[in-house]
Order: C-alpha cells, then sequence, then structure tokens
C-alpha cells in the first residue's frame, strides 16, 4: 500500500539523515588556557590543539614565560578549557533545519493559497480553515471519485484524509479544548 | 466477588472492511471510513488490557510451536525475540539524533536575537567567541567575530539608539519566532502543543488518542520546539523531548507486527522511550529510567526496566557522539566540583527546600487556574494572539536584565558554577586579594564586591519576573516544557541564598554556628551548591518526584557527594507541597482536561459497588442481549438507539443469568460482514450466542451464530463488593468495565468512567469533569 511505502520512506529518509549527521563529524579540538597578570608578566590566552588529556597548563603554555621553579605556582593560576567542535555537524545541521522550516512554510503557504484556487470547482473539498458545521455531515469526497489507482489521485486522497485528521484534532484542541488544554 | 481468570482470548472476525465506497445505511456512520490497519479501538477509547496480553500469549506460543517446524521457522521466532531489542535501539538513536539536532538548533537561533557571528554564520555565540584570536587577558571577552545586530546594521557599539535597536530587533525576533512556531501548530498539528506528559501518562494507562504519536506530530514537535525555546520564552524543552522519543517509539513499533497489532506491547514500547527522552534531555540515563517508571508508565514490568535503561544508554551514546556543546557532555550545565559541604547547611538547604515546596504549590494552583480560564472563557478563541502577546511581554521585559536576556539553559549553568579566580561576570565580581595565590578551585570565600550586590538585586528581579510569566507560559499553544523554568527559579534561589550565607560567613565568621565549620581564609561555601539544591527543591515541589529527582540532579552534576543536601531539599519541598495539595502538575493537568486516568492513590471511602453501579434507580434498565431471543434487527435498534460500549448476554430476559459480554465494535463488524457474506441471513434472523442453534421452525431465516466475539468470562462483582476492592481490581487489572451480578442474576454494570466518576465525587470535585470513557 502507499502509505506503508510512504512510512518506510519517511524511516528510511530519518536514517539516512542521521548517518549523515555522524558522517560528517570532523572534529576540531582545541585547548584554551588563560593566565591571569603574574607579578610584572601581562596576561595571556594561549590556545594550542591538544587532546584532552593534555589539556593542561604544562603542555599548552608555550613559550614559559617564567622561570623553572615559578612554573607551578604560575600554572596553579592559570585556567584550561578544553573543546571539541566540529563544525560540520553544526553546518549540516542548521542548513536541514532551515531547509525543512523553509519546507513547511511553502507547504503552509501553499495550503493557504494555492491549493483553495485549485479546488475551487470541487465543492465537496472541504476547505483548511475551521468550520461550523456539525459531526454528522461528512462529504463523501471518495464516493465522488470512485475509487483512484493513480499515483495521483491516491496521493490526493491520501492528502484529503490527511487534511480531514488535522481539522479533526484542531476541533478537538483549539475548539472544543477536550484535550491539551 | 468472582475472579475469573484466564480469559478466553477473542477471535477477531477476519472482516475485510476496506472497501468503503457505499455501505447498507444499516448501521453507524463510522463504518464508512476504512478501518485502519493497527489498532482495534476506537480513538479516545481505554483498551483492554487482559484482551491484549491473551492475544500475545497466543502469538507467542503459535511463534513457538511452529519454530519446531524447520529451521527458517526458527530462525523466524529467533528474530520476533529480538525485535523487541531491535525496536530499543532504533528508538535510542532516532531519539538522541533529533535531541543534538534540536540542542544544535536552539543554541543558534538563541544568539540570533541578538547578533550573528561574521565568520561562520551558523555560529552561535559561544562556538563563534571560541575561535577567536585574542591573546591578552584584557581582552578575554572581546569577540569581535559576533557583532550584535546593531552595530552590523549601523556601525556603532555604544549609545541609547543602539540599546534601542538592539532591543526592537530581539523583540522582533522573538515575535517571529513565537508566531511561526504557533502556525505551523495550528495548521499541520494540533497535538503537537502542550508539554505532552500528562497525554503520555493517560495513553500509556491504556487510553488511545490516534494521531498524538504520530509523524506529523513528530516532525512538527521537534521543529517548533526549537523556534519555541529560541524565542526566548520561559519554556523547556524536557516534556516535549519525551513527546518526541514516544513518537520515534510509536514510529518504530509500526514496523514490526509485534507491536503494531497489540496495544498492549506497544505500550511497553512507550515506556522505554520515555525513559529515552528524559536521558537525551537531561543526560541521565538512569534518571531517566526512573523517571519513566515513576512519572510516567502506569504497568512497568522488569522486562521493560531492563529494555528502557538500554533505550536511555543507546540515546545518550547517540547524542554524545554529536557533541552539541563541546565538551563531550550531554547537558549545558554539567558541573563537577568536589567541595564538601558542612552539617550547618542543611538548615539553609531545608529552607530551601520549603521555599520549592511552596512556590510548586504556588505555581500549580495558579496555573490551573489560567489553563482553566483559557478553557472556558473567550481567552481560548484567539491562541494564536495569545502566544504572540505573551512572547512580547516576555521579550520586552526580559531584554533589560542580562540575566533573563540569555537563555534560560544559559542562566542555570552560570549560577551552577562556581566563581573562578578569572571570571569576570557580575556575579563574581568578588574582592580579591591580591597577594592570593591559591589554585582555582580552592578560593576561599571573599567579599563580595558592588558588582554581586547589583547582580543580587538583578536576579530578584529576574525571580519575580520567571516566577509570574512561567504561569502564563505553560499550557499555551506551542510546545512547552517545565523543568528548565522551574530549575531556573530555583537556582536563582539557590544562589541567592548561597551568597548571603557566604557573606555572613565570611563576615561574621565568629559566630558560633560558623566558629566550628569555618576558618577565615577558607572555602566553606559554594553558593553554587546552593543553586543546585534550589533547583532541585523547585522542580521537585511542582512535579512531585522523588527518587528520579535526586538521580537526575546528581548525573546532571557528576557530585556524589550532595546526594544528601539534594534529598534534604527534594523530601522538603514533596512533604510541604503535598500538604497543600496532593496533586503533581502533570496530575492536575489530568484532571483538569478529564482523562481517564485512575492513580495509584488509595481509594478509602466505605462505598459499596451498588452506589456506584448502573442503571440508577431513575434510570432506563440494562441494556441487555439474550443468548438466543434477539433478532438481526434488535440489536441493530439497540446498536443504534444507545452509546454504550459493550453489553451483556443473558440466558433471557426472565431470569437474567449472565453468560457473557460483547464488545460494540465487536457486534457492528460482525453483522455487517454476516449481511454481506452470509446467506439467508436478514432482519429476521436470530442471533445466537450458544453452540448450537435454538429450534426453530425451518420456515424461520437461518439464525446467526455469534458465540466466536462472545467474552465468556467478563469480570463480575457482587453487589456487595466494597467499592476499594472494586478500585483495585479496575487498577491492578486495567479493565474497561466490571458486572454486578447478585445471587447470579445480572444486576447492572460499572465502567471506568463510572469508577473516576465517583472518586470525583468523593473527592468533592466536579463529577461531570470526566470527559472520556
Amino acid at each position: 500500500m502507499s502509505s506503508s511505502i510512504a512510512q518506510n520512506l519517511r524511516i528510511a529518509a530519518v536514517l539516512l539523515v542521521f548517518l549523515v549527521l555522524i558522517d560528517v563529524i570532523s572534529l576540531a579540538y582545541a585547548d584554551k588556557c588563560i593566565c591571569p597578570p603574574y607579578r610584572n608578566i601581562s596576561g595571556h590566552i594561549y590556545k594550542k590543539n591538544v587532546s584532552q588529556k593534555d589539556c593542561n597548563c604544562l603542555h599548552v603554555v608555550e613559550p614559559m614565560p617564567v622561570p623553572g621553579h615559578d612554573v607551578e605556582a604560575y600554572c596553579l593560576l592559570c585556567e584550561c578549557k578544553y573543546e571539541e567542535r566540529s563544525s560540520n555537524t553544526i553546518k549540516v545541521t542548521i542548513i536541514i533545519y532551515l531547509s525543512v522550516v523553509g519546507a513547511l512554510l511553502l507547504y503552509m503557504l501553499f495550503l493557504f493559497l494555492v491549493d483553495p484556487l485549485i479546488r475551487k470547482h470541487d465543492p465537496y473539498t472541504m476547505p483548511l480553515q475551521n468550520e461550523e458545521d456539525s459531526e454528522d455531515v461528512r462529504p463523501r469526497v471518495d464516493g465522488s471519485q470512485g475509487r483512484g489507482n493513480t499515483v495521483l489521485e491516491r496521493v490526493e486522497g491520501a492528502q484529503q484524509r490527511w487534511k480531514k485528521q488535522v481539522q479533526e484534532q484542531r476541533k478537538t484542541v483549539f475548539d472544543r479544548h477536550k484535550l491539551l488544554s | 466477588m468472582s475472579f475469573v481468570c484466564g480469559c478466553i482470548p477473542i477471535k477477531r472476525l477476519s472482516a475485510t472492511p476496506t472497501e468503503e465506497t457505499n455501505d447498507a445505511g444499516n448501521l453507524m456512520d463510522f463504518l464508512d471510513e476504512p478501518f485502519p490497519d493497527v489498532g482495534t479501538y476506537e480513538d479516545f477509547h481505554t483498551i483492554d488490557w487482559l484482551r491484549e496480553k491473551s492475544r500475545d500469549t497466543d502469538r507467542h506460543r503459535k511463534i513457538t510451536s511452529k519454530s519446531k517446524e524447520s529451521i527458517w521457522e526458527f530462525i523466524k521466532s529467533l528474530l520476533d525475540a529480538w525485535s523487541g531489542w531491535l525496536v530499543m535501539l532504533l528508538i535510542g538513536l532516532l531519539s538522541g539524533t533529533l535531541a543534538g539536532v534540536i540542542d544544535l538548533a536552539v543554541d543558534w537561533m538563541t544568539d540570533l536575537k541578538e547578533g550573528v557571528c561574521l565568520s561562520a554564520l551558523w555560529y552561535s555565540h559561544e562556538q563563534c567567541c571560541w575561535t577567536s584570536n585574542e591573546t591578552t587577558f584584557a581582552d578575554r571577552d572581546k569577540c569581535p567575530q559576533w557583532q550584535k545586530w546593531a552595530e552590523l546594521m549601523t556601525g556603532y557599539t555604544e549609545g541609547a539608539g543602539v540599546y534601542l535597536l538592539n532591543y526592537f530587533l530581539y523583540v522582533l525576533w522573538a515575535l517571529f519566532f513565537s508566531f511561526l512556531a504557533v502556525s505551523l501548530v495550528r495548521v499541520f498539528a494540533p497535538y503537537a502543543c502542550g508539554s505532552g506528559i500528562p497525554e503520555i501518562k493517560t495513553i500509556l494507562s491504556g487510553f488511545i488518542i490516534r494521531g498524538y504519536l504520530g509523524k506529523w506530530t513528530l516532525l512538527i514537535k521537534t521543529v517548533t520546539l526549537v523556534l519555541a525555546v529560541s524565542s526566548g520564552l520561559s519554556l523547556g524543552k524536557e516534556g516535549p523531548l519525551v513527546h518526541v522519543a514516544c513518537c520515534c517509539g510509536n514510529l518504530f513499533c509500526s514496523l514490526f507486527s509485534k507491536y503494531s497489532k497489540n496495544e498492549g506491547k506497544r505500550r511497553e514500547v512507550l515506556s522505554a522511550a520515555a525513559a529515552a527522552g528524559v536521558s537525551v534531555a537531561f543526560g541521565a540515563p538512569i534518571g531517566g529510567v526512573l523517571f519513566s517508571l515513576e512519572e510516567v508508565s502506569y504497568y512497568f514490568p522488569l522486562k521493560t526496566l531492563w529494555r528502557s535503561f538500554f533505550a536511555a544508554l543507546v540515546a545518550a551514546f547517540t547524542l554524545r557522539s554529536i557533541n552539541p556543546f563541546g565538551n563531550n557532555r550531554l547537558v549545558l550545565f554539567y558541573v563537577e566540583y568536589h567541595t564538601p559541604w558542612y552539617m550547618a547547611e542543611l538548615v539553609p538547604f531545608i529552607l530551601l527546600g520549603v521555599f520549592g515546596g511552596l512556590w510548586g504549590t504556588l505555581f500549580i494552583r495558579c496555573n490551573i487556574a489560567w489553563c482553566r480560564r483559557r478553557k472556558t472563557t473567550l481567552l481560548g478563541k484567539y491562541p494564536v494572539l495569545e502566544v504572540i502577546v505573551v512572547t512580547g511581554i516576555t521579550a520586552v521585559l526580559a531584554f533589560p536584565n542580562p540575566y533573563t536576556r540569555r537563555s534560560t539553559s544559559e542562566l542555570i549553568s552560570e549560577l551552577f558554577n562556581d566563581c573562578g579566580s578569572l571570571e569576570s561576570s557580575q556575579l563574581c565580581d568578588y574582592i580579591n586579594n591580591p597577594n592570593m595565590s591559591r589554585p582555582v578551585d580552592d578560593i576561599p570565600d571573599r567579599p563580595a564586591g558592588p558588582g554581586v550586590y547589583s547582580a543580587l538585586w538583578q536576579l530578584t528581579l529576574a525571580l519575580v519576573f520567571k516566577i509570574v510569566i512561567t504561569i502564563f507560559t505553560f499550557g499555551m499553544k506551542i510546545p512547552s516544557g517545565l523543568f528548565i523554568p522551574s530549575m531556573a527559579v530555583g537556582a536563582i534561589a539557590g544562589r541567592i541564598v548561597g551568597i548571603a550565607v557566604e557573606q555572613m560567613a565570611y563576615h561574621h565568621h565568629d559566630w558560633i554556628i560558623f566558629k566550628n565549620w569555618c576558618r577565615p581564609g577558607a572555602d566553606c561555601v559554594t553558593p553554587g551548591l546552593y543553586a543546585m539544591v534550589g533547583a532541585a527543591a523547585c522542580l521537585g515541589g511542582v512535579t512531585r518526584m522523588t527518587v528520579s529527582l535526586v538521580v537526575i540532579m546528581f548525573e546532571l552534576t557528576g557530585g556524589l557527594e550532595y546526594i544528601v543536601p539534594l534529598m534534604a531539599a527534594a523530601v522538603t519541598s514533596k512533604w510541604v507541597a503535598d500538604a497543600f495539595g496532593k496533586e503533581g502538575i502533570y496530575e492536575a493537568h489530568i484532571q483538569l482536561n478529564g482523562y481517564p486516568y485512575l492513580d495509584q492513590d488509595e481509594f478509602t471511602h466505605r462505598t459499596l459497588a451498588t452506589d456506584v453501579m448502573r442503571p440508577r434507580r431513575n434510570e432506563p434498565p440494562l441494556a441487555l442481549l439474550t443468548q438466543d431471543s434477539t433478532t438481526v434487527e434488535d440489536v441493530e435498534t439497540l446498536i443504534k438507539d444507545t452509546d454504550y460500549n459493550g453489553f451483556p448476554v443473558v440466558v433471557s430476559h426472565e431470569s437474567e443469568r449472565l453468560i457473557g459480554f460483547v464488545q460494540r465494535r465487536d457486534l457492528i463488524l460482525a453483522i455487517k460482514s454476516a449481511r454481506q457474506k452470509q446467506d439467508g441471513v436478514v432482519s429476521n434472523s436470530v442471533v445466537h450466542f450458544t453452540e448450537d442453534a435454538p429450534q426453530i421452525p425451518a420456515s424461520n431465516p437461518q439464525p446467526l451464530k455469534l458465540r466466536r466475539i462472545l467474552n465468556l468470562s467478563p469480570f463480575t462483582v457482587t453487589d456487595h463488593t466494597p467499592m476499594e476492592t472494586v478500585v483495585d481490581i479496575f487498577r491492578k487489572l486495567g479493565l474497561r468495565q466490571c458486572l454486578v451480578t447478585r445471587s447470579g442474576r445480572l444486576l447492572g454494570i460499572i465502567t471506568k468512567k463510572d469508577v473516576l466518576r465517583h472518586m470525583a465525587q468523593m473527592m468533592n470535585q466536579d463529577p461531570e469533569s470526566i470527559m472520556f470513557n
């Protein structure tokens, strides 16, 4: 059935997205040590690409501004922080998210503007906004079109069913306040 | 009281109802729609737990017996056994991925309200500044690559005009995000609004809400959650993440017929998915499992415990590998200090617990009152406008105060963290001893500088603001969670108390209470710990969690030594809050919506089954079917005239001895299929539930045998059974209805709705508020 194919396609798309996210991880890590002013040495920030176990003052602060016996005292004052970033992951995630939002926005505009124009001639279609019709009136969309066998008609049928579902949900939540109030 | 254990499995008729172009017009309208492939229950009804269990046992027995036939069958039985674990793995992977996406997107979009990173547009403020190349100590907080909007547009960084322009753009972005969120929710998936935890609790107790865990709900909830959190509203993402994880669970259930066709098994998977959701929200796998056990699930067998743990671990591991916060941690406010606490500090901790309990009570009462107003008055007719107005007010009031301008998670993170010697924020503006040369995490108590005092004022204002605005935010028609705002309130209160104690200990170190444990020059008081304890107290006061709260908090912080303060605060806040009202926020919302949720509280009244059963004295008599004297037409009339979910079957109208119980949906399906398929079945045909057809003359039409849909072992109690026992039976067995007999004769019926109404009445609540069956 088309719905299970669509369902499997969606699941595959989701898994693909997740795999892409994992694959594009290109790690960039760095250690940043902030050392305050000490005696007559001004404060400085040191950065170096080291792994987490090497993230301490001794490895990162180079060249060491104080002589050997003062190193320990100096290093006690410094604060070192380790961070690992994957800029590709961030970029891909943000781009995917924005494209999903954009697609939803476009679909919403389509449903509000273009769809009513297309379906102006079909008297059985219910528009997207809520109506005050009673529950017993259910226009027989399937009945008027018979059994649609082509892909387009099946998609249209699925879309009509989905719209009806969303309308029911909207009535339950927004109008009758039966759920989620 | 008579129990008949072990239901006889009811075999479903293999009706094929999908060609629904036209019908005979005899029966209900709802049959016209194509039946869903899965689920044999109607929307907004309760499942029959025993039936689902016996169906699963049947299926398992069949597979086991067939597995001995051939290797292929054996492999299939192995796959069936392992499918549960596979589902858990998939749920963990998808929830972790979605949580990572949400975290990264929220990070970026929250900072988008204030400015943009010029070197890489997709970096948030912190990520942008990490890559900056400042080298001097004085410049350690400067970050030229990240520019605020006013600076980008006008080129200036200081001035009143710049401030106003930043303010205006902040409010504009916030309004844009929230408007987008509420529009998407309204147009595509109205079920995606709210927290989700009350509805999931109800679903897990056996209720059916079709579409609540659907794919569109999943997509819209994920997308709009990011928008809602980024718009600066006082809400969190933990509750909605539980909903998202349960949607993932539902999604993967549909891949396996073992779970998609059995509502009881599906709920086991959903319990585990809820654990995975909390696990990624807090980075606390064990806490997630305990949360699912304590708050969300209804039946939690041991098998589910192990599987939930697996799902939570996989989800946490997936999130860690996406690494949204750059430090291999799962939560933004992971702190890891090990300074000890002292016994005398239990006093302020308990005070924080009392504060948490009081705030919890206040919040629940005010929020429920506001939600009730939204439900019943004109306010509920303008959801989009409401969201926009609340966002506008929040943004306008939040911008001036630097503690509310940033995202709540960042605020909590700053409050939890102790002040190092190099911190330059206002909260850490302590007067440093210039000769001090102690290492960074053992700084002695210092006197507060002026920055600390102004920070305290701002924090107090932030506290009041957050307390008030969260009441109006939770429950709006966008995804909204409650954990982060509660933790923020508690953290602010805790930090204020902590700084107060710290300054008292410094300035009055010769008082008796401080002399014993606090020498001058030592690091006695850690205000960050007070913030943590305050957060735990407030969260406990609102949700009434106990064990799961403590475990989540110490998994969040890694501080096992702080279990005792956390427990003290959590227990105190629960006691104080329970003194005012028994329900947590989720139970209160369940009651507000009238969901059929039978909670685990004890029923202590002395009523009997006769007091609750239907029909009452002034009601029409019970609608019955006889075992062999009803005609098809009578049955159809009965179905059309009443809307009961099932009918008892008795021997005859005179003797009224009980034979069994038949469900409405099964009757409708059976009669429809019989009319279509079997010859000779007309309106005058006699319906019989007996094994053999009744003796009828040959000229009468053919009788219709419906024994297959009859439940021969309905639960019955006698009329003098105490309601305490009846409620216990309903709760433990998950019944939908129970028949009441006296000396073998059928007297009446008690349904779950009747039980709930009775309990509401006993507690002096409105029994008419129970909406669902």
